[in-house]
């Protein structure tokens, strides 16, 4: 508390003896759990569509997956979920699910391999954002008949190409891998969009919740499933409400109004550090805040140039100022706890050396705009390059933008610099291989703006070949042997300057226990939560 | 204001509205596929949105069916932006109406007040209390209160419209849960929600309050150097009768046209309280649509609040005529 | 001395052998009953401290207000060598505040030209020509007002840009239809007023009737309206870095500056609440000030 709190809490000791503060709730009721989050992030709730961290939160409490990760131990990797147990063919081209007997969606319909294998075929046919999570491996709305099946209580799948067995079932852990009621969602079917308007605000799921209500900008409302194939949920209802700022999640947080605050910025988290009753949780994230240069600007294109501005980046100080406890140096495309992740961090700030790289690569007075959010902590990293950058007689203009205007510059490749996150999309090493260091085409005609390396006009420096044959790779020690020898090369060559990784800090009330939001590779799961 | 303007001015700000959407930098398609998507996604919602037909003919198709009361669909929410609206307005509607009150019944006696005691102490801090709230940024102000009244004096809710245990538990009927839950006879939840709109209320009543006292006292003061005020109290009435029973009542239609533009300014939605109290409000319903390129969401809250906006006006009109002493 | 009092006389003479004289004279009355308002005297002082801040920055500034430190950030208040403490990224706040006032000025005098010329010339020329043309002015101004202000100047800032240039005419688009209706009120009570007949008569056009005759009469309540504005134009501007499309970062503009602060806003108070109070004085100035130009400029308001 600062001097100014101690001395209002003088006033409010004196309030209290007069008797005139009413009685507030104390504490959330037993069996709820309330979470503090921005959720504004969340436009549906369909898992075929669902591509967002606060909706994908909802969806890993609603529906069962084939595999899936333990709350509690994800360090096993993925695990039996609604399929107990499967096989993969000698080829390794087909994978065969034996689903698990007994389980039952919240409406009571049996779940099925029936319902697996219309879940995974409507994703395709949908063809909505998160769709190459599955079309990558074949899966057309042409051959899906053949290449996802159900057998008796079996779903068989079939890919075009021998895959890591990791790399498919890490990608059926994603959110659009989610079981759904066929019946039920059929039922609710309008103009063959296959229950897409439908499920988009309702839930139709195995999971440990269903979906009570989704009030947009407001609160998501869970309700306990009693039938929940693991045992009923201690929490009977979990409420997550929409609170922006920090300041404000952090006064609710001290008061007990609720649980868990998700968007506490470092001070504030410094803040409540030892505060009565309250506890900070960190897990490692897997998202990456990276500058990218765009090679289409002469200057950037010259390896001594590139070179020269990652160590023009103030990597430790930033971590042990504003962005203290909530990111971590990481100077790799893969984060830390994926497989094939290095730790080796060669870059640090050396303005000296820059100046010199500077010099050989000709290149003075140069003078670029960066793009950038208009979230406060990547201002700050902005304005901090933009002082490093200044020190070497790089000229930054920085221009801040919504998250959309920036991001449609980036993908036309108008940006010169670009600084911003990325987060994997499932918890495969492929993930983030296949945008950073892959681009088959690197002509504008391509438009391939879902790949990083395409919206900085890059052509990979042949690390595309080394990204393809690592993920046909089946011996995972070889395979994470292959994404060092990518990662060591592109941390020369690339036009990527990847600074950070994610730590996420959750002020929690101490009585609440095994919360966890996911770690890197998944998304928050609460019904393991006990108080 | 006639029928004919009315609809004039509502087709204008449509029309307005509508071409804003299509100039922004701002990609609608990409907002709905996402940063990911591929070309193929991409093309095929850009056809879906009709965004390759001629912009008349867009603005044609759009009119037709706001004409029919369909707004079109929200990206951000998924659902029809008639029922959004009908979910924020009334939050808006509720906290803007708490806060003119609280700025009336306080702004006007002060404004008067002010006017009377001209250059007194009571006019001095009449003053100096409007300009502070002229002057405050409002966040600010909003984050203060909230650390010390819900924070650490523990006075009043905090954030949101309701404590999270009675969120639904009251069904909506106007959308105003003071309304609601006073027409279910649930006193706990009346008291709650009260709690809880009580500070950002009293934060809009108290620019509303700057802004209304300031007029009435300048209003009051071209009164009473009129010739009849003079003379009334020649005539020997008391200073109480000459001052609200002559030169107030002349004063009320003017002051209910700044009345009527406060609350207007109000019912737009302060964006910015509604951020820091967490008020799921229409201000922040259009400002997040905007940023997202959403629209269909952008037009049905701009409609609705300048519908809001104009009736506003069209109902001052109509107490001006039942004021207005020449009109009698 | 006596040369003063030459001046002094010549000014509030009685007589006035000229226009100029007496133009002066009128100005030089004005004032003195403006000095005899403390609270608008104050205001004004506050105001030239102001300018003279924003003129002498680079010499009272004791650092310089980019300079980061990311070893010394959230100083507190009274830290030696930093007055008013520092900020996130080790800035010198009382540095950044005196530069700021640069931005502050630049805003305030933007604003403050753009919207009520608008207002000016959209008023006068529908309250004096009439008509159509009034019909479909205050048309535009009516749809303008119904407009949701943030709606529009959220719109106008996304479309061009974030920026300080734009957000300043995003507010003067915002701003300027009440300055229309008070100078299309105030033209059609003197359209038809005996002298602008007569200068008619002599065979002026509207143009120089508009310019020439109208527009010095309603200048005196637009600039009251104005400096009441004020602080509302800087509150706007304030506003709009809140939400991120106001000044650019590194700028040291005082809405960023409280923008940037409020993440602190428990632990660290000061990060936000000077420039807040910057904020507020300056926009107290203008308001005490208008109070007071309204006393001298307003007949009405005389006692």
């Amino acid at each position: 508390m600062t001097a100014f709190a101690r001395l209002m809490s003088g006033a409010a000791l004196a309030a209290t003896l007069a008797g005139t503060a009413p009685a507030l709730w104390a504490e959330t009721p037993a069996n709820m759990l309330v979470v503090a989050n921005r959720i504004d992030d969340i436009t549906t709730l369909d898992p075929a569509e669902t591509f967002e961290f606060a909706g994908g939160d909802v969806l890993r409490n609603v529906y069962g997956r084939l595999v899936n990760f333990d709350p509690l131990d994800f360090e096993a990797g993925y695990q039996p979920d609604l399929a107990e147990s499967w096989e993969v063919s000698e080829d390794g081209r087909t994978i065969t699910f034996t689903m698990r007997e007994g389980v039952s969606f919240v409406s009571g319909n049996p779940v099925t391999a029936e319902d697996a294998e219309f879940s995974l075929r409507r994703a395709v046919l949908l063809n909505l954002t998160p769709w190459f999570i599955l079309t990558q491996f074949g899966f057309t709305p042409e051959n899906i008949e053949e290449t996802i099946k159900a057998d008796g209580n079996k779903l068989v799948i079939t890919t075009d190409k021998a895959y890591a067995t990791s790399f498919v079932l890490n990608c059926l852990t994603a959110t659009i891998g989610s079981i759904v009621d066929k019946t039920t969602v059929m039922a609710h079917e309008v103009d063959g969009d296959m229950g897409h308007d439908w499920l988009k605000t309702n839930s139709a799921g195995s999971g440990a919740y269903s979906l009570v209500a989704w009030k947009p900008n407001e609160s998501v409302t869970l309700q306990a499933n009693p039938d929940f194939y693991q045992g009923t949920p201690a929490m009977q209802r979990v409420i997550v409400r929409h609170i922006a700022e920090s300041a404000t999640q952090r006064l609710l947080l001290e008061r007990g109004d609720v649980d868990v605050a998700r968007n506490l910025n470092p001070e504030d988290v410094q803040g409540i550090t030892g505060a009565e009753g309250i506890k900070i949780q960190e897990e490692l994230k897997g998202y990456l805040m990276y500058a990218s240069f765009n090679q289409k600007i002469p200057e950037l294109a010259k390896p001594e140039v590139l070179e020269a501005f990652k160590y023009l980046v103030d990597y430790d100080g930033m971590v042990n100022s504003f962005l203290k406890g909530q990111w971590t140096v990481q100077q790799n495309f893969l984060p830390q706890s994926y497989l094939g992740a290095v730790k080796d961090n060669p870059f640090s700030l050396d303005v000296e050396k820059a100046k010199a790289l500077l010099g050989e690569a000709g290149v003075d007075g140069l003078e670029l705009t960066i793009g950038v959010r208009d979230v406060q902590e990547r201002l700050e990293i902005a304005q901090s390059m933009q002082n490093t950058f200044a020190q070497a007689g790089v000229k930054l203009n920085i221009e801040v933008g919504t998250g959309k205007q920036v991001l449609a510059k980036y993908r036309a490749r108008d940006l010169d610099v670009y600084l911003g996150t990325w987060g994997p999309d499932y918890a495969d090493p492929q993930t983030n291989a296949s945008t950073f260091a892959y681009n088959p085409d690197n002509s504008d005609e391509a438009q391939n703006g879902g790949i990083l390396a395409w919206r900085n006009a890059w052509d990979a420096g042949g690390l595309t070949e080394m990204t393809e044959a690592a993920v046909a790779e089946r011996d995972t020690a070889r395979r994470a042997e292959m994404y060092h020898e990518i990662q060591t090369r592109f941390r020369e060559i690339s036009p990527f300057a990847i600074m950070f990784q994610n730590i996420e800090q959750d002020g929690v009330r101490e009585n609440v226990q095994n919360f966890t939001t996911g770690l890197a590779v998944s998304d928050a799961s609460y019904w393991k939560v006990t108080k | 204001m006639t029928l004919g303007s009315i609809a004039i001015t509502m087709l204008g700000l449509l029309f307005v509205t509508f071409l804003i959407g299509r100039v922004m930098p701002i990609d609608p398609v990409l907002a709905i596929v996402g940063e990911r998507a591929s070309p193929e996604v991409y093309n095929r919602v850009y056809q879906e949105l009709g965004l390759d037909r001629p912009l008349l003919v867009q603005f044609w198709l759009y009119l037709l069916d706001v004409v029919r009361g369909d707004f079109g669909t929200s990206l951000l929410t998924a659902r029809p932006v008639s029922e959004d609206i009908a979910r924020v307005f009334p939050a808006t509607l509720e906290l803007a109406t708490l806060g003119t009150l609280m700025g009336v019944l306080l702004g006007v006696p002060l404004g008067v007040l002010a006017a009377v005691r001209r250059g007194s102490w009571i006019d001095q801090i009449a003053r100096v209390v409007a300009l502070v709230g002229y002057s405050m940024p409002i966040f600010w102000l909003g984050l203060m209160g909230l650390l010390i009244f819900y924070g650490i004096l523990g006075w009043v809710g905090g954030p949101g419209r309701l404590s999270i245990f009675y969120d639904g538990m009251i069904e909506p009927v106007t959308g105003m849960i003071l309304i609601d839950s006073a027409l279910a006879g649930d006193g706990t939840v009346f008291r709650d929600a009260l709690s809880h709109i009580v500070l950002p209320a009293s934060l809009l009543g108290y620019y509303s309050l700057a802004y209304i006292s300031r007029m009435t006292r300048s209003f009051m003061l071209e009164q009473m150097s009129a010739e009849y005020v003079t003379t009334a109290r020649v005539k020997g009435l008391s200073e109480r009768a000459v001052i609200w029973g002559h030169a107030f009542r002349n004063i009320r239609v003017q002051l209910i046209t700044v009345i009527a533009l406060s609350y207007a300014g109000l019912l737009e939605g302060s964006v910015l309280t509604e951020i820091i109290f967490s008020w799921p409000g229409i201000g922040s319903y259009i400002t997040n649509a905007l940023l997202s390129a959403d629209m269909s969401a952008v037009l049905g809250g701009t409609v609705v609040v300048g519908l809001a906006f104009v009736l506003l006006n069209v109902f001052s009109d109509l107490l001006y005529k039942v004021f207005d002493p020449r009109a009698k | 001395m006596t040369e003063m009092t030459g001046l002094r006389a010549w000014l509030l003479t009685d007589t006035p052998q000229s226009r100029g004289q007496a133009r002066l004279a009128s100005l030089y009355q004005g004032w003195l009953a403006f000095r005899r308002n403390p609270m608008a005297m104050f205001g004004l002082a506050i105001l030239i401290a102001l300018l003279a801040i924003g003129a002498l920055a680079p010499w009272i500034a004791p650092h310089d207000p980019f300079y980061q430190d990311l070893t010394a950030r959230l100083q507190p208040l009274g830290t030696p060598g930093h007055p008013l403490g520092t900020d996130s990224l080790g800035r010198d706040i009382l540095s950044r505040l005196i530069y700021g006032s640069r931005i502050t000025l630049y805003i305030v005098t933007l604003v403050a030209l753009i919207a009520p010329l608008a207002g000016l010339i959209v008023g006068t020329v529908s309250g004096y020509l009439g008509g159509w043309v009034d019909m479909v002015l205050m048309r535009i101004t009516d749809i303008f007002l119904a407009f949701p202000r943030l709606v529009l100047a959220l719109a106008f800032v996304a479309a061009l840009g974030a920026g300080i240039e734009n957000a300043v005419l995003a507010i003067a688009l915002t701003a300027w239809p009440p300055y229309a209706r008070i100078a299309r009120a105030e033209t059609l009570t003197l359209r038809n007023a005996d002298f602008i007949s007569a200068v008619r008569l002599h065979g002026a056009g509207p143009i120089r009737i508009i310019t020439r005759h109208i527009w010095p009469l309603c200048i005196s309540s637009l600039i009251v309206r104005v400096t009441l504005d004020m602080a509302g134009i800087i509150l706007a501007a304030a506003g709009l870095g809140f939400l991120g499309l106001g000044a650019q970062p590194p700028s040291p503009e005082w809405g960023a500056m409280i923008s940037e602060g409020r993440r602190f806003i428990l632990d660290h108070w000061w990060v936000a609440t000077m420039p807040g109070l910057a904020i507020f004085t300056v926009s107290l100035a203008f308001n005490l000030l208008g109070d007071g130009l309204r006393d001298v400029l307003d007949p009405k308001g005389e006692k």
